[in-house]
């Protein structure tokens, strides 16, 4: 990077300090949370499908073939421990600790939230395995659409991670970069609170109900 | 920790928030795999856990609290959830009658 980053930046007029915040922090953070009540909303929904659909497998396999508790213990797990170390990032940057120890954190929930992926995928294919494709019955139409869409969401949210990373290797820690971080800690800590839905409704009252 | 804004105490929140949470995740699968699928009374249990570790989770990850600076936020996620359990629990209320009515086994 060759000296001042905005220079380039047609966006940002001359003289402004590069990287600074130009709204009001609270609002920002306070229009993400918006943002995720709505995607809240919209998890509501499918989970709503989900919960009418419990029982209708067509003659296909169904939850007692399909779940293996101990694989989603593990995501649990992954997933949960991964909400502590994003919040350990988020106090080091808070404290102004080394630039080093909060990318070791943010570096540390990349790979337990890859894993927690890994440990998915690796379910998904178990469950192909045994018959239970989404098209196989209405059952498995809703589990596809409600597990891999949170999926779907920790994809993105490692995806963010990467460019957070890159951006700070790039121009380092500026102000406009943490708040971006911010976001990003509550976005996945969001997940974390979706998952506990996932495990006790998806599979502990399909298990039980299926 | 008399500081209470302060570096370590920030990092026990969290460790707090994170130990709770382990404990009531540990609880909902012992209860499921213990009592089994015979007995469907299970669910409202997880179902408590799940709720207990949702609250936990609010208050110690996300700073959802009835402090001041908390405040908008849990205005914001009370109305949210009002929006939610309308949702879900009509859909199941509403389906459910109708399962039952069209003689469907659920």
């Amino acid at each position: 990077m060759n000296g001042n980053p905005s220079t380039n930046n047609p966006s940002v007029s001359p003289g402004e300090v590069p990287g600074a915040i130009h709204k009001d922090p609270d609002v920002v953070i306070f229009g993400f949370w918006v943002f995720m009540m709505s995607d809240l909303i919209f998890f509501g929904v499918v989970f709503a499908i989900y919960i009418t659909m419990i029982g209708a497998t067509a003659g296909g396999p169904g939850p007692r073939e399909l779940f293996d508790f101990g694989s989603l213990f593990a995501q649990t797990m992954l997933l949960l421990t991964s909400s502590l170390t994003v919040g350990i990032a988020t106090v080091t940057m808070k404290h102004q600790r080394s630039q080093a120890s909060f990318l070791f954190w943010v570096v540390v929930t990349l790979i337990l939230g890859l894993g927690f992926l890994a440990l998915e995928l690796y379910d998904f294919s178990e469950m192909a395995a045994k018959g239970g494709v989404p098209q196989r019955s209405g059952y498995l139409s809703a589990f596809f659409g409600l597990v891999p869409l949170h999926g779907l969401h920790v994809s993105f949210g490692c995806l963010w991670m990467l460019v957070l990373i890159a951006q700070i290797w790039k121009v380092g820690m500026l102000d406009i970069i943490k708040l971006r971080f911010l976001r990003l800690a509550l976005f996945w800590h969001f997940l974390d609170l979706i998952w506990i839905g996932i495990f006790s409704v998806v599979y502990f009252g399909g298990w039980v109900y299926g | 920790m008399a500081n209470k804004t302060g570096y370590a105490a920030h990092l026990r929140a969290y460790l707090t928030g994170y130990v709770l949470s382990v404990v009531l995740t540990l609880a909902a699968f012992w209860a499921v795999i213990a009592v089994g699928r015979e007995n469907k009374s299970v669910l409202l249990l997880v179902g408590l856990l799940g709720v207990a570790q949702l609250v936990v989770q609010l208050k110690y990850f996300l700073n959802v609290t009835t402090q001041k600076e908390g405040r908008d936020n849990l205005a914001l996620v009370l109305f949210s959830t009002l929006i939610l359990l309308i949702i879900v629990l009509g859909t199941a209320w509403i389906m459910g009658n109708l399962a039952v009515r069209m003689h469907t086994t659920m």
